[in-house]
């Protein structure tokens, strides 16, 4: 891609818990191009979460040993910046929206002080500017009777509508980037799709790079454009979505879309993957995914794969399937 | 109805294997926690102390009156009191009535707190009915309650310890209703209705083993209390009845001649303080490792 | 078609919630004149965003929960009304409950055998010999190995852990399991395995299940029929294929239309507007008259009553 606005290269994070020191997060590499919406898909302990929060320095820091690595955004590497600069950015230029929107909101602040929270600080707006400016976020983000909701506080709004907010804080400065974590995990079915055909109204308007994690391949497919798959802290496979969803190359991806519950056709028994991701603190020779996967090798339990190039745009943790594609092409 | 039991190859049918068991986590945990060890370790001292008292082999009550009002020396560690009794031995001595009234305090106040707690939480009803006697029970400051039962029984060991229970009663009652209630939120409070469990059986078996770490931790304080409050009890005449020492009779026998002799309550008053912060340390301690371990683990 | 061993009629379930600012407490109705039937070894699937009263409806039938109008009838015995609590007790050791949170479902004090075995312990007359034997057979059925038992619940994975309470419900044998989200909070490699899970036990010991969930995908892997609730009104109810094939209820569509599918070339309609309304205090008419793309005048003045629509397909509204 042309220069991206957002480049990680082998950021590793590290925590300690009482059985030991745990690699959350292993050599994880992402960019995301202007106005793109890049997906990262995985399930419990692949680290996603830990990725994304590292980008904006979120982390715990006395738990957390400081991240290695780089995350390079306006030519300069986030994770040196001191913290004042790194405030600046956050918020303004870089935001985040979680999965819980129930805790996310200050119970005690009406939404006009949290959303004018963020345009005071970031763009010195006084009170009535700032107040004014909210009212226009909740009408973008599609609140009925916004200018009287304004002065609501949280708890009288239901989990979309505090979703809802919750974006309009973080779209308030005009973000180049919005970090998404689980956005719509903790919604309805029908709450969740108003929210996601939001967020790819509100990306095409500002002109927005969107990072979307989630464990759900539907919301993926449907947002995305390009997908990165997560196990047990490192990414397994990167892909255009089309390419990911009907010529996946990694045995997990393959798990993954077979063993999900299909909504349009019946079937008899599902695949299942066996065994379970595997204890973040124990240590696996080889490759992480080898304890599971069908097709293993000798060679897969004893050498931890790279990850390997397989076309545009294309990368995948799996040596073998990637060199039975070059045969293929 | 006929059941064909399935037989799944153990292990197979997940896949999962079972992680290894780390064993005596929490007191592994424990012996980590500075304040506890401290804590710990000063308790073990006190208890010694108490347990070997036998071993000095002098009486504490036997009087010397040609050596009472020595200062601490060589013959006599902490002096010797208005009749010449040694105040070394006395103190250790003093350390079994004065643990044992802490000891008994806190188990009877425990057992008594818990019981009620649990049958607040279980029984609606019944909560407001006792909730408001513990309530009343608690807007007099513990000590005079312990006055006024202590006057009323006469001044004995066992009714010392009766007095202070009843203080005590009521916070440990709210504690262990206040985790009973959150417990009987959880699903498996459900499962065990399903099962027809009866409310005995939910709250014996289900609401109490799981108030066990704030009930822990609360006894150590009652502990720590009840021995304080002994002090106090016999400093006011309504104590454990002389001769036999406690450390709250040697002070309250030692007040009159506090200017002169102030070995006399200096070391038994040393003692309660130590005892008191001994059993704070390891309240501390233990509250600090068990109360995250003791919520539904995830 | 055999006999309806589960009968639900006309069921209601009013909750009281106390106002703030005191006046007499509203009412809060979670499940409004629902009626359906369970045949012994089908699976009903009972499906529903949040509000929509399933969870209610489950917990009803198992007793946890007393009803406010109307009949359950379950193996013949009706244990709502008069002498409900002693029909309950009659057929108590047929049914059991199978909850959605693996980490609060098992008691963390207790060992997993003395989990497993609670049932028995209730029921009583169980010898040492035949308790341990039965704790060890259903560590087997479920999958788990025999050592599990003495191990206490933290030690074990989401996945593990509602293997685990599987293995409680089954331990008296029961005909009837109500399980509510049971592979909600576990990942999706695991929801797999717990689902095929349930669908052997089903095969094998005949067992008949009301399974509840939001997501309609893995409905559709374990349902024989499916039902639809929605502000607890039941508005659609059909065999599985019927009902993914040829919904007949706006909202029915509108929610297969909302799921996301792993599909990246299809295009998803635009969202249903609104949201599910306070059923704190219900409209008049038709719960989903104010979302509904299909609305029409008399549904929001009329409540539309279950209409049979054929193939054993039951909607509730003004269209049909």
């Amino acid at each position: 891609m042309a220069v991206p606005l957002l480049e990680v290269n082998d950021l590793t994070v590290r925590f300690r818990t009482d059985a030991g020191w745990m690699t959350a997060v292993d050599r994880v590499s992402l960019a995301v191009g202007e106005g793109e919406a890049l997906g990262i898909v995985g399930e419990s302990g692949s680290g996603k979460s830990v990725t994304a929060l590292s980008i904006l320095r979120l982390h715990a820091a006395p738990t957390t040993r400081m991240p290695t690595g780089k995350v390079l955004y306006g030519g300069r590497d986030l994770l040196g910046l001191p913290m004042r600069e790194m405030r600046a950015i956050r918020g303004s230029e870089i935001a985040m929206i979680f999965q819980d929107p129930m805790s996310s909101l200050n119970p005690v602040l009406t939404i006009a002080d949290q959303i004018g929270e963020s345009l005071r600080l970031h763009q010195g707006l006084d009170h009535a500017t700032a107040r004014r400016r909210a009212v226009e976020l909740l009408d973008l983000v599609r609140i009925p009777d916004a200018a009287r909701r304004v002065d609501e506080y949280p708890h009288r709004l239901s989990g979309g509508m505090r979703q809802r907010v919750m974006i309009a804080i973080a779209i308030a400065c005009r973000p180049k980037l919005l970090i998404a974590d689980e956005p719509t995990t903790a919604l309805d079915v029908t709450i969740q799709a108003q929210i996601l055909d939001l967020l790819r109204d509100l990306q095409a308007e500002l002109g927005m790079s969107v990072i979307l994690i989630t464990h759900d391949m539907g919301v993926i497919a449907e947002f995305a454009r390009r997908v990165m798959v997560m196990y047990a802290g490192r990414v397994v496979e990167t892909a255009p979505v089309g390419q990911l969803f009907h010529r996946p190359l990694h045995p997990y991806t393959d798990g993954l879309l077979a063993a999900i519950p299909k909504l349009d056709v019946d079937v008899r028994r599902l695949p299942a993957i066996p065994g379970s991701i595997p204890d973040p603190t124990a240590v696996i020779p080889g490759c992480r995914y080898s304890p599971r996967c069908p097709m293993v090798q000798a060679i897969c339990r004893t050498e931890a794969p790279d990850l390997l190039p397989a076309g545009p745009e294309r990368e995948a943790r799996c040596p073998p399937r990637v060199a039975a594609l070059e045969h293929v092409a | 109805m006929a059941e064909a039991t399935i037989r799944y190859q153990p292990g197979l049918a997940s896949g999962e294997a079972l992680a290894a068991r780390r064993r005596f986590r929490v007191l592994r945990k424990l012996l980590h926690h500075r304040s506890f060890m401290v804590g710990f370790a000063i308790v073990l001292v006190m208890v010694l102390a108490a347990v070997l008292a036998p071993l000095t082999g002098i009486d504490p009550n036997k009087m010397a009156i040609r050596f009472r009002f020595r200062p601490p020396q060589d013959a006599y560690w902490f002096g010797t009191d208005q009749f010449g009794r040694d105040l070394f031995t006395r103190t250790l001595y003093g350390a079994q009535l004065s643990l044992w009234i802490g000891l008994s305090v806190a188990v009877l106040s425990g057992v008594i707190g818990a019981a009620i707690g649990v049958l607040s939480a279980q029984f609606r009803r019944l909560d407001s009915l006792l909730m408001r006697i513990m309530d009343a029970l608690m807007a007099a400051p513990a000590i005079l309650l312990a006055i006024g039962l202590g006057a009323a029984l006469g001044p004995q060991t066992h009714s010392v310890i009766i007095a202070l229970a009843v203080a005590y009663i009521p916070r440990t009652a709210r504690i262990v209703r206040a985790s009973a209630l959150v417990t009987r939120e959880l699903e498996f409070i459900e499962a065990a209705r399903v099962a027809g469990a009866s409310s005995l059986r939910i709250m014996f078996r289900h609401l109490l083993p799981n108030a066990t770490g704030p009930l822990l931790v609360q006894s150590t304080f009652v502990f720590a209390y009840a021995i304080l409050a002994e002090a106090a009890l016999s400093f006011l005449g309504i104590g454990p009845p002389p001769p036999a020492p406690s450390w709250g009779n040697i002070i309250a026998e030692g007040r009159s001649f506090a200017v002169q002799s102030w070995w006399i309550m200096l070391f038994p008053g040393f003692a309660i303080s130590l005892a008191a912060l001994g059993m704070n340390l390891l309240g501390d301690g233990l509250r600090d490792v068990l109360d995250p371990r003791l919520k539904v683990e995830g | 078609m055999t006999a309806p061993i589960i009968q639900v009629r006309d069921l209601v379930k009013d909750f009281h919630v106390t106002r703030g600012r005191g006046g007499p407490p509203a009412i809060l109705r979670a499940v409004n004149h629902i009626s359906f039937d369970i045949r012994s070894g089908t699976t009903l699937g009972l499906v529903g965003e949040s509000g929509s009263g399933k969870s209610t409806t489950g917990r009803l039938l198992v007793g946890l929960i007393p009803a406010t109008s109307g009949a359950i009838e379950l193996f013949g015995e009706t244990i709502t009304g008069a002498n409900g609590e002693q029909a309950l007790a009659k057929v108590r050791s047929k049914l059991q409950f199978v909850f959605q949170d693996p980490h609060g479902s098992l008691n963390p004090r207790m060992r997993v055998g003395d989990c497993i075995a609670e049932p028995i312990d209730v029921a009583g007359g169980w010898t040492r010999r035949d308790r341990t034997d039965r704790v060890s057979e259903l560590l087997e059925t479920v999958g788990l190995p025999r050592a599990v038992a003495e191990r206490f619940p933290h030690e074990f994975s989401g996945g593990q852990r509602q293997r685990i309470g599987i293995a409680r419900a089954l331990a008296l044998k029961p005909d009837f399991i109500v399980c509510d989200e049971p592979v909600s909070a576990l990942d999706v490699s695991m929801q797999a395995q717990i689902i095929n899970l349930l669908l052997d036990l089903q095969e094998q010991l005949g067992l008949s299940y009301l399974f509840i969930a939001h997501d309609l995908a893995v409905v559709r892997s374990i349902a024989t029929d499916v039902a639809v609730m929605y502000a607890g009104a039941l508005v659609e109810q059909a065999p599985k294929t019927v009902l993914y094939a040829a919904p007949k209820h706006p909202y029915t569509e509108a929610l297969l239309e909302a799921v996301p599918r792993p599909d990246p070339d299809r295009v998803r309609s635009a969202a249903l507007g609104g949201e599910v309304p306070s059923i704190l205090n219900p409209p008049p008419g038709c719960a989903f008259a104010a979302r509904c793309p299909k609305v029409m005048d008399m549904c929001r003045s009329e409540r539309p009553a279950p209409r049979p629509t054929g193939e054993g397909h039951v909607v509730a509204c003004h269209l049909y």
